[in-house]
């Protein structure tokens, strides 16, 4: 899986730049500053130029997330656009209120295959407990105008367990999100991650709340899976046999996350994983500081980063961790020496994994209900 | 130094009315510590004493006040410690009785006063913290000669903080109270009031001399243990270690003996010389303690078992009270059931092994000693509930014959907790028109878990409380069983009166339920009377426990809260793969305290 640092075939690129930062998240990212994206795409070019040798050639995936990548200057986002390697799937988040005719058809030239969208919810008054600036109507006519520029694989995010969401809303937001037909959803808990706005405004509510919000993920699973779509990873769905047209739409750079592939980030916070030929790897991240960033590329040199080296168990830890989320079985040989045998056999006879056979070798999946335990399960599956 | 120079005293007090400070002014003003070397409350020399404000072990110390040798034994101050304190007042001729002025007399004053009476010591009253704005010294005062009888004039009143009228205490103990009058041309014989260890020269005995002579070098015995041996240096606390060639009747000092095991000797027993006019009688009082509580005391990490017993080893060389065994339990797997002499003791004993030894402990719900009936027509004591036959046809658990001291108007309430804790109520008599002594007869059992703290709490603090062991009796008990997840959970099985086991055991399933998290599938919680059950609870699986979001930048994060997942599941206990922590482990403490609410 890991590779020798010559041949990462999946690249992800940061645009730190938002029209406004909403008050749960945590990504880096900048507010406003239309004067700088120029400059920070010519850094960020720059800094793809000194990585290119880790690439492979054709690389398969391109990610391209922020901040709203869509919010960058027209001009500086075409740009960097144009200069990205060519993959089969070339993915650009969006906010709903940016996608124009002029940006889908952007995106379009650009090479964008596959566009994912932050709908996060349809009730307005939970949009604004978010802080999003898009209504439902925007995320209703940002699918119809990239329809209209033919794009076929469109995914939505959406969020639960948003302070004051009513079983009834997210019964809503799900059937909203069915109309429009996407390729792909992402659903995710809305976390309150320490340090955030949103978390020291409405920390005490989620912690009352969650234990009645412990159903929402099983509904969640429920409707979408019985509206044809397949639950590939924990918190991913995508549509599949003759609805799909035959077309595999997983979000396969992530997948190559889970999977356990190596990847290249370019630009502020973006994290590299890149093997070292050995069966050891190095993650770098890049600090999260944009001018530190764009003046060390001008000048030549390397944008300060954090350096973590891992080891070969490391990596055994997070390929079981990540391999566990996916509905697709794991090859137990890759994950073996991480895995507590009794605690396996515990949680086999719980109904938590089963073991099959796939690839000619032994395998391991969770059940149904271990997928909505997967953390807990993972952590008694480790050896001590 | 002759007798009629020498004054053997103790200090008596409450907790915190300035027992410890006023020690420290006696060693200061009569110059046996510099001031420079003055530590706050010198004679508490553990942590553990210091931080409590109470004093654990006894120490005497020696000084000098205008010609005259006064010694001074502390005492340990609580109920469990009753016993060492009764051979610490034996020790003397008087004893310095503290009363706050502002708080006047209190529940723990009076056992320790009576006990001193008891001993026929000369009491020297004494009101201290005088320079406290609520202070009243004439009230105080009052209060201690209408139950000690004497004249309000002659208590001392001090401030021991700030040294006001120190000197006058000193004065007092010489003057009231008595020189020993023992035979110097008798065979020899010492009371063993304390003992501690050495780690280079052995256990060493705090003595007081009745009769005759002991010399350095000389072959001694104790009389009730036999144990033999040479007194390697005789010498006094001032307050470090001052040898000298003999102490003889009438004096306070200690003795090195060379002894490996602080078990050889024990405290109130009777030392005498080997050689020449050995004494042919003990002097009276000696006791031989056994623990009556016991609890298992297990290393949270099991790899930690060999530091345990290190741990218990190196106590038990300064605690000849504390009594250990290897114990399994299937639940929390090797370590040790241990005997205390009560609960403080216990909980002292646990925080210096925690403290001192820096080993994470879990402590199983006290029990006490019982006996119960072989086959064979053997009695065997058994000091764990789990060793318990299920059917316990003819078991017999210990009785105390307790002792409370308490103002008129709270009998009533203590008649009722002592009906609620099985008691039989002996009699009743009124010391004065405001206070009443009460005894009862009590299981000890109960007594073990919180009744002093009930006791104390449903009086405002004034109860004082003794007790003494009264021997066995025989109980309708029956053991209950805990089962988690189907399975027997070793470590909370309690032996229990037939007439309390429902209750208890709802509330202990109950209480249960609360303390073991959810886990990934659902988890019964059965009290249990042999095969049949009676409470049941349930605590309900998790329906969800994963993150949503995880790409490329989360990874490390992910990692990182996995594997401190990973270590919080290595602090439970896993019995029957349901994670169990620690703290369910005391449930059975809290019980009593629920129920009233």
């Amino acid at each position: 899986m890991s590779t020798d640092g010559t041949n990462v075939r999946h690249l992800y690129v940061h645009l730190p730049f938002c029209a406004h930062r909403c008050g749960y998240c945590d990504f880096v990212t900048v507010v406003g500053r239309s004067d700088h994206h120029g400059a920070y795409v010519d850094a960020l070019l720059l800094e793809l130029d000194r990585e290119r040798g880790v690439l492979a050639d054709p690389i398969a995936t391109v990610f391209v997330g922020g901040g709203t990548p869509t919010f960058t200057e027209p001009e500086a986002l075409r740009r960097l656009l144009g200069a990205l390697p060519p993959a089969a799937e070339v993915t650009v988040e969006a906010n709903p209120e940016t996608v124009t005719p002029e940006l889908a058809a952007l995106l379009r030239e650009g090479g964008v295959t596959r566009v994912s969208l932050g709908a996060q919810t349809f009730a307005p008054r939970l949009l604004e407990v978010l802080e999003r600036v898009a209504g439902p109507d925007d995320v209703r006519r940002a699918v119809h105008t990239l329809r209209d520029a033919s794009f076929d694989n469109i995914s939505l995010d959406l969020v639960y367990g948003i302070p004051g969401q009513e079983p009834s809303d997210l019964a809503h937001d799900l059937a909203e999100a069915l109309a429009l037909a996407p390729e792909h959803l992402s659903l995710y808990e809305l976390e309150a991650k320490p340090g955030t706005r949103f978390t020291h405004a409405w920390g005490d509510e989620l912690v009352r709340q969650s234990e009645a919000m412990e159903g929402y993920f099983e509904r969640v699973v429920e409707t979408l899976t019985a509206a044809g779509y397949r639950w590939y990873e924990t918190a991913n769905f995508c549509l599949e046999g003759s609805a799909a047209g035959g077309r595999d739409f997983r979000a396969h750079h992530n997948l190559g996350y889970w999977q356990g592939h190596d990847y290249l980030g370019v630009g502020v916070g973006a994290v590299s994983t890149i093997g070292r030929g050995d069966g050891t790897a190095v993650r770098r991240r890049n600090l999260p500081a944009v001018f530190r960033y764009v003046a060390a590329l001008s000048v030549g040199a390397d944008p300060p980063r954090e350096i973590e080296p891992l080891e070969v168990a490391t990596l055994r830890e997070e390929r079981l961790m990540l391999g566990l989320r996916l509905d697709e079985p794991l090859p137990l040989r890759a994950v073996e020496e991480a895995i507590d045998g009794e605690a396996l056999e515990r949680l086999v006879e719980r109904g938590l994994i089963e073991r099959l056979r796939a690839d000619g070798g032994e395998a391991l999946r969770l059940t149904n209900r271990g997928r909505f335990l997967g953390d807990a399960v993972t952590a008694d599956l480790l050896v001590a | 130094m002759d007798q009629g120079h020498i004054r053997n005293f103790s200090i008596i007090a409450h907790i915190d009315h300035g027992k410890s400070t006023l020690a420290d002014r006696i060693l200061q003003l009569t110059d046996t510590v510099a001031d420079r070397d003055m530590r706050e409350q010198l004679l508490d020399s553990m942590d553990l004493e210091r931080e409590r404000g109470i004093t654990i072990k006894a120490q005497a110390v020696r000084v000098a006040w205008k010609g005259y040798q006064l010694n001074l034994i502390d005492t340990p101050g609580h109920v469990d410690f009753t016993y060492e304190v009764s051979r610490s007042l034996q020790a003397c001729e008087g004893a310095v009785l503290v009363v706050d002025a502002a708080q006047g007399i209190e529940a723990q004053t009076l056992a320790n006063a009576y006990l001193a009476i008891e001993n026929e010591l000369e009491i020297v009253p004494v009101v201290n913290k005088i320079d406290l704005p609520s202070a009243d010294p004439d009230g105080a005062a009052l209060e201690v000669t209408q139950l000690l009888g004497g004249d309000p004039a002659d208590v001392v009143r001090i401030s021991a903080k700030t040294g006001i009228n120190v000197d006058q205490v000193l004065d007092a103990i010489v003057e009231r109270i008595a020189a020993p009058e023992g035979d110097l041309e008798a065979p020899a014989r010492a009371l063993i009031f304390d003992s501690s260890y050495d780690q280079y020269r052995g256990v060493i005995a705090f003595i007081r001399v009745v009769d005759g002579r002991f010399e350095t070098g000389s072959a001694l015995r104790a009389m009730a243990l036999g144990t033999q041996f040479d007194a390697e240096e005789l010498g006094f606390m001032s307050p470090s270690r001052v040898p000298v060639k003999e102490l003889v009747a009438g004096e306070v000092g200690y003795v090195i003996t060379g002894l490996k095991d602080v078990s050889a000797l024990r405290v109130g027993d009777t030392l005498t010389t080997r050689k020449g006019a050995a004494a042919k009688e003990p002097l009276p009082g000696y006791k031989d303690v056994k623990p009556m509580v016991f609890a298992g005391l297990f290393p949270s990490d099991s790899d930690e078992y060999p530091e345990l017993r290190d741990a218990l080893e190196r106590l038990k060389l300064n605690d000849a009270a504390l009594f250990y065994e290897p114990e399994t339990s299937r639940a929390l797997g090797f370590g040790f059931r241990c005997g205390f002499l009560g609960l403080l003791h216990m909980e002292i004993v646990r925080e210096r092994l925690e403290r001192e030894f820096d080993l994470d402990l879990i402590v199983t719900a006290p029990n006490v000693a019982y006996r119960v009936l072989e086959r064979n027509g053997d009695w065997r004591e058994v000091h764990n509930p789990s060793e318990m036959p299920a059917e316990l046809e003819e078991v017999e658990e210990p009785y105390i014959r307790a002792s409370i001291i308490v103002p008129k108007e709270y009998v009533g309430t203590v008649m009722e907790l002592n009906n609620e804790r099985r008691g039989n109520f002996d009699q009743l008599e009124y010391l004065s028109p405001e206070r009443v002594h009460l005894t009862y007869d009590l299981p000890l059992a109960e007594i073990v878990l919180d009744y002093y703290d009930q006791l104390k709490s449903r009086t405002r603090g004034y109860a004082s409380f003794d007790y003494d062991l009264s021997g066995f009796q025989a109980g309708k008990l029956v053991r209950v069983d805990v089962l988690v997840g189907g399975e027997p959970v070793d470590a909370l099985s309690l032996i229990i009166h037939r007439e309390f086991a429902y209750d208890r055991g709802r509330l202990l399933v109950e209480k249960l339920r609360e303390e073991i998290p959810r886990q990934m599938f659902d988890v019964p919680i059965q009290a249990a009377i042999g095969s049949r059950v009676i409470a049941r609870e349930t605590v309900k699986a998790r329906r969800k426990d994963v993150l949503a979001k995880c790409y490329g930048g989360d990874i490390s994060r992910k990692r990182k809260l996995l594997e401190k997942q990973k270590k919080g599941k290595k602090r439970m206990k896993q019995v029957g793969g349901v994670e169990v922590p620690q703290e369910a482990f005391l449930a059975v403490l809290n019980l009593d305290g629920d129920k009233k609410k």
